[in-house]
């Protein structure tokens, strides 16, 4: 009996994880910072600066067309996908700034406010 | 004999900084804001971190040296940050020795950002007495260690704990560091603090590739000092130094800091000169595989 216990725990545990790898970021977002709108979006060199931000910072992991890669045994999101595309800019500035940490994704809290509003305004050029 | 003194500092730092732009090529850019103070900034998962903290000084009654502490910095995965020092110095009149190693760990419990961020900080050392890399002040430690000669061959095992505070707003970082240091040997606990702050000199990226940006600088400043004991905790009789630090990001290549460091009381030493060269390789066992 304790060992079904354990044995489900187990699997109730890694499906919750492995679900954490899966956008389940997004519901962690509160409606507050999903309706943030983004600053930038109208200014013409943040496209540019954030480019310039993720070529150094983001482009190691998830690839210089951000199309993502594997990573040893861990696959780094492609930043196309229709996941990013759909999100706000609130969403993805909220990403930036918790990271997703069990899942890989650091936390870039130590980058300004504007500047990580420069790689959301980047990212959603993407699409 | 304090010129001659003074002089002998400027010239092992700026030999040192010369020889660390020599190796250039060879070290890899870093994001610790602090020489001292720790912030709640983890490594990034798989990146390795290689840095040189070096701390040069001219101690009243001892031999100008210039200590160096080589880090290797390691992300485990987004909440656990593992990190290798191998310690050395070179004192004038004396000689070149290697002074031991730490080995530490820190993670991060909370998983999203706070105003406060915690971090819990775990460290064994294993150094020789007469180590001045410096890396934390504690207890009743004062500028008379500075003069310890290298050749001393009491070995220090320690494990120390630090509870590490920081905030990002608006730009700018405060951290906080308390720090709880225990010899394994008879010794009892000894406290310490390191409080630091810092802030880019820009808050937006510019749009062109540039190395003189105002964002690849920030000015920052740190105060640490001792505790006492635990039988005698307080600010007294330990040393307590300030100190201004400016750093350069250089993009796609290593972060320098400077810190002209300035001793507050009797018991700290007049001026330390402290610089950092450092840089990152993104994935690192990845890169050694081949799979990038």
């Amino acid at each position: 009996m304790k060992l079904t216990a354990v044995i489900t725990c187990l699997l109730l545990g890694g499906m919750a994880f492995a679900g954490a790898g899966d956008g389940s970021w997004l519901r962690k977002v509160s409606e507050k910072d999903r309706a943030r709108l983004n600053p930038l979006a109208n200014d013409p060199d943040a496209i540019a600066a954030g480019a310039k931000i993720y070529a150094e910072h983001c482009a190691p992991c998830h690839g210089d067309n951000a199309e993502g890669k594997m990573q040893g045994r861990h696959y780094r999101p492609n930043l196309h996908s229709r996941r990013v595309k759909e999100a706000t800019a609130g969403e993805l500035f909220w990403l930036l700034t918790n990271g997703s940490l069990r899942n890989g994704m650091p936390s870039w809290s130590r980058f300004p406010k504007l500047e990580r509003w420069q790689v959301v305004t980047y990212v959603k050029s993407l699409h | 004999m304090r010129r001659f003194r003074f002089r002998a500092v400027c010239r092992i730092a700026v030999l040192s900084f010369c020889a660390g732009l020599g190796s250039w090529p060879a070290l890899l850019q870093a994001q610790e804001s602090y020489f001292v103070t720790y912030s709640h900034q983890m490594e990034e998962p798989g990146n390795l971190e290689i840095a040189a903290k070096s701390v040069a000084g001219a101690p009243k009654g001892g031999n100008p040296f210039v200590a160096t502490a080589l880090e290797f910095e390691y992300g485990v995965n987004g909440w656990w940050t593992a990190e290798l020092y191998l310690d050395g110095q070179t004192t004038i009149h004396e000689s070149t020795v290697f002074t031991g190693f730490r080995v530490e760990n820190r993670i991060r419990p909370l998983m999203r950002e706070h105003w406060i961020n915690p971090v819990l900080y775990f460290e064994f050392e294993d150094l020789n007495a007469a180590d001045k890399a410096l890396l934390e002040v504690v207890g009743h430690d004062t500028r008379e260690d500075l003069i310890l000669r290298n050749s001393r061959a009491e070995k220090e095992h320690e494990a120390e704990l630090k509870l590490i505070l920081s905030s990002n707003f608006e730009g700018w970082n405060v951290s906080e560091n308390f720090i709880a240091e225990k010899d394994l040997g008879p010794f009892s606990w000894e406290f310490g603090y390191a409080l630091g702050t810092s802030r880019p000199l820009a808050l937006k990226a510019s749009p062109n590739a540039c190395n003189f940006c105002r964002e690849n600088f920030a000015l920052g400043a740190e105060l640490y000092g001792g505790l006492g004991e635990r039988h005698s905790f307080g600010l007294s009789e330990t040393s307590h130094y300030i100190a201004p630090i400016v750093s350069w990001d250089i993009p796609r290549g290593p972060s320098i800091r400077f810190s002209p460091t300035f001793g507050l009381n009797r018991n700290s030493n007049g001026f330390l000169f402290r610089f950092m060269l450092s840089y990152e390789i993104d994935q690192f066992f990845s890169r050694v595989r081949g799979r990038q």
